[in-house]
């Protein structure tokens, strides 16, 4: 099958309307946002050293902290101003998604935007102020007549450059749960579809090409004073942003929203209720490439409505709980200790995606490894690599003290990557994840832990506060309750890290499910 | 002879024919430098017999500084409505500053200025430089404005009628003879320095100012369109009954244009009248600054064959 006739192609164009809708939606307000505060910020800011320096180092701070750091850091502080406004106001709102990265886009299309603004305003000659002033201009007149309009080739290229920034990083505005082309990037990179990552990237790229443009026309036409061009550039714009609404309006927003974390099982998982739930007769929409730290406050938010997370998670991070506990027991305090937060914990799927350290087989077998207690004594000199948010989980707080492990060196991994790393031996042991079918494929083999040291992780489906009582959706929901094993999990896990149109979220989802429906 | 020359139309001295005039006296230079009164003289007498009761600008001890260092040091000087004052100095001479005070684009720090009658810190600013006219240093036009733009602003500003103020551009156009089809739309950057100043008047002009004021208006500008700029401003200024200040480094050009002659030295007026009572300045530097162009003349008269075609 070539690169062309895939027919994941397709697939990838059926969310284009979706993801590009919202993506140009928040790039655009964002960077109306941007200019709505830095323009004036550089008008006011231009004849005051001080205050000018003070804001151009407060934008470039904020430049230099990473896109997707930026991002993620707006939806606690959101979701704290968001308990404020309630307690204070009765007013909340959703920190969810559109908001948080509207306005960490906006702060971050702020340094080019100020600093191009008050350049091209420093720059201007200033006979050519004495002049406006002379003829007997008032300082607005001055500013809006003479000032502005030559500073214009300037500022406008601040605002391009903006433009493309803004839109460049909304692909990582996925994570917090507002859909964006970075939903194809983070979906393909997850589930090793190359043809979605190619397809963001390059839609990204375009959208980006074709702003630039459409501004670089209205510059155009601004500084030769013609109305056509900047008017064409502005209908450019003002099309691309009615493009984007026809499609969403057709559609009706009153449907599940399935959540999902930034993995294949999780992909695999929300198509596959977002398939039951349609069978069932029921509208839903999955919303993917949620941050593990994000989706369990928009599921109580009721921003989603359902997803599927993992007992020891829960107990950990929300219930900060440092006990183990056996897997049912945990599960059944824990279903308690959601009832609280009138979240629903509907029940187990059958299957347990615990971290796991793991080795290759063969190595293990030499070395005489079988347990983590084996594992600790030749620790000292391996390596060890695991996820991002591994090495700052309890879990490995819990490991190294019930153990006494201490190696050589420790890596963080993109997830995907782990397994290969480990199976070649550029690190000698992962933090894996027990249902992932890579352990299968690469030979590899997961350590026990007798010392009971990592909680169990049980998969359990959770619903929304406001879905508490909604029978036919627990109903749709039922079947796949306890009928997922690990074998099936590992079997359907490995199918969607595979490179083909197979291995789509989709097409793994209905294989899972002809194989637990009898 | 000197009647005759202001007479000039804008832009005729820079044809052909306007050489062979030159040629017929020993120079004008040499000329007005020899022979008392010079043109100045009679034409303030014609215009202005009540010169005193009708002042366009008086200065009154006005000092400015800038930090410690006194622009402006106890100025006081006045000007007659109709006349046609060049205030001479070297840079740094506090000229400039002496200029921007009277339309108040710099405020006096003591001393009192009027402007035809009034106190200047009793008007409004803006309203005040929008009835004097300002001719800038090498033009000061606005480059992503048309000319015809640039000429309209103060009547724009002032809120005249589009029509009016088109009206008006295309008279100002004739006015300092440029060609109305070829110079209206186009942009500062298309036009030569000599035009450009053209367009700067022109600007000045605009709102039937009765006084201008001009900031080295021609100091850039090559000498033969400076000599022409020169003579045809003087016969405007003449045409229109102007009051007119004219900021100048160049004696010769102060002598030859202006009524009076201002001269200024590190912020103070070191000597103020014709170019012949400046002459009996008892100031070195003033008499150094008359010598100069004098010399310059006799070497000049020396070094050029009387009877040569040039």
């Amino acid at each position: 099958m070539s690169l062309f006739t895939d027919p994941r192609w397709g697939e990838a164009l059926s969310h284009l309307p979706d993801y590009l809708g919202n993506h140009v939606r928040v790039s655009l307000a964002a960077l109306a946002l941007g200019l709505a505060v830095s323009l004036p910020l550089a008008i006011l800011t231009r004849n005051r050293p001080a205050p000018r320096g003070i804001l151009l180092a407060l934008a470039s701070i904020v430049q230099t902290v990473p896109g997707l750091a930026l991002l993620a850091l707006f939806y606690p502080l959101l979701l704290l101003a968001a308990s404020v406004t309630l307690a204070w106001f009765g007013i909340s709102f959703s920190a969810f998604g559109f908001l948080p990265a509207m306005l960490a886009l906006a702060l971050y299309s702020m340094l080019p935007v100020l600093r191009n603004g008050i350049t091209g305003l420093n720059g201007i000659d200033p006979a050519l102020i004495e002049a406006a002033e002379g003829v007997g201009m008032t300082a607005r007149q001055s500013l809006l007549i003479v000032e502005l309009p030559l500073a214009l080739p300037v500022m406008m290229a601040g605002i391009r450059t903006a433009a493309v920034w803004v839109i460049g990083t909304a692909t990582l505005s996925t994570p917090i749960g507002q859909t964006s082309l970075g939903n194809y990037i983070f979906a393909g990179l997850q589930t090793q579809n190359w043809v979605f990552v190619l397809f963001g990237c390059m839609a990204s790229a375009l959208l980006a090409l074709a702003v630039d443009q459409l501004l670089g026309l209205i510059e155009s036409g601004l500084r030769r004073r013609s109305r056509a061009r900047s008017g064409l550039g502005a209908l450019g714009i003002a099309a691309l942003v009615a493009a984007t609404l026809v499609p969403t309006m057709g559609r009706s927003s009153s449907g599940y929203v399935v959540g999902a974390k930034t993995f294949a099982e999780q992909y695999v998982l929300s198509a596959l209720m977002r398939d039951r739930l349609k069978a069932a007769g029921l509208s839903a929409t999955a919303r993917s490439g949620l941050g593990s730290s994000v989706i369990f406050g928009a599921l109580k938010a009721g921003d989603i409505d359902l997803y599927v997370d993992y007992s020891g998670t829960l107990w950990a991070n929300q219930l900060h709980r440092t006990d183990i506990k056996p897997r049912a027991e945990l599960v059944a305090e824990l279903k308690t200790a959601l009832a609280k937060d009138d979240i629903t914990l509907l029940g187990e799927l059958g299957f347990e995606n615990a971290y796991a350290l793991v080795m290759p087989r063969r190595r293990a077998d030499a070395l005489g490894i079988r347990t983590v207690a084996d594992l600790a004594a030749h620790a000292a000199t391996l390596s060890i690599a695991g996820d991002y948010e591994f090495f700052s989980r309890p879990e490995w707080a819990a490991l190294q003290k019930a153990y006494g492990l201490q190696f050589r060196a420790q890596r963080q991994m993109q997830p995907d990557f782990m397994y290969a790393a480990v199976a070649s031996g550029e690190v000698d042991v992962i933090a894996g994840y027990t249902s992932d079918g890579l352990i299968a494929k690469y030979e590899l083999t997961a350590l026990d832990d007798p010392k009971h040291a990592i909680p169990p992780y049980d998969a359990i489906l959770l619903l929304a506060p406001k879905r508490a009582g909604d029978e036919r959706l627990q109903a749709a929901l039922k079947p796949l309750l306890g009928k997922i094993d690990i074998a099936t999990m590992r079997e359907a896990n490995l199918r969607a890290s595979g490179n083909d149109a197979n291995s789509s979220p989709d097409a793994v989802a209905k294989w899972l499910w002809e194989k637990i429906k009898q | 002879m000197s009647a005759a020359k202001c007479e000039t139309g804008w832009g005729d001295s820079l044809s052909t024919e306007a050489v062979p005039e030159w040629t017929d006296y020993p120079t004008p230079l040499a000329l007005r430098a020899i022979d008392p009164p010079p043109p100045g003289e009679h034409k303030r007498k014609e215009s202005s017999p009540t010169m005193s009761s009708k002042l366009a600008i008086s200065y009154q001890h006005v000092t400015k500084r800038f930090g410690s260092l006194a622009a402006v040091d106890n100025v006081s000087l006045d000007i007659a409505a109709g006349e046609f004052v060049a205030i001479v100095g070297g840079s740094g001479s506090g000229k400039t500053t002496l200029l921007r005070l009277a339309n108040r684009l710099i405020e006096a720090d003591s001393g009192t200025i009027t402007v035809e009658g009034e106190d200047v810190r009793n008007v409004d600013p803006v309203a005040l430089r929008r009835r004097v006219g300002y001719v800038f240093q090498s033009g000061g036009l606005f480059p992503h404005l048309s000319v015809a733009d640039n000429i309209g602003i103060t009547p724009k500003l002032l809120g005249e009628p589009a029509a009016a103020v088109a009206g008006r551009v295309d008279e100002l156009l004739e006015l300092v003879q440029l060609d109305r089809a070829t110079h209206r739309d186009r942009l500062p950057e298309a036009l030569s320095g000599g035009e450009r100043q053209r367009v700067g008047v022109a600007r000045a002009l605009a709102a039937r100012p009765r006084i201008v004021l001009m900031d080295e208006p021609f100091g850039a500008l090559d000498p033969l369109t400076r000599d022409a700029l020169g003579d045809d401003y003087r016969a405007l200024h003449r045409k229109l009954g102007l009051t007119t200040v004219m900021i100048t480094h160049d004696m010769t050009e102060a002598i030859l244009l202006a009524d009076r002659i201002a001269v200024m030295r590190g912020g103070r007026l070191l000597a103020q009248g014709t170019a012949a009572e400046l002459s009996s300045s008892s100031d070195e530097y003033v008499l150094e600054l008359l010598r100069t162009p004098r010399r310059q003349v006799e070497r000049l008269n020396a070094l050029l064959p009387m009877g040569g075609a040039a």
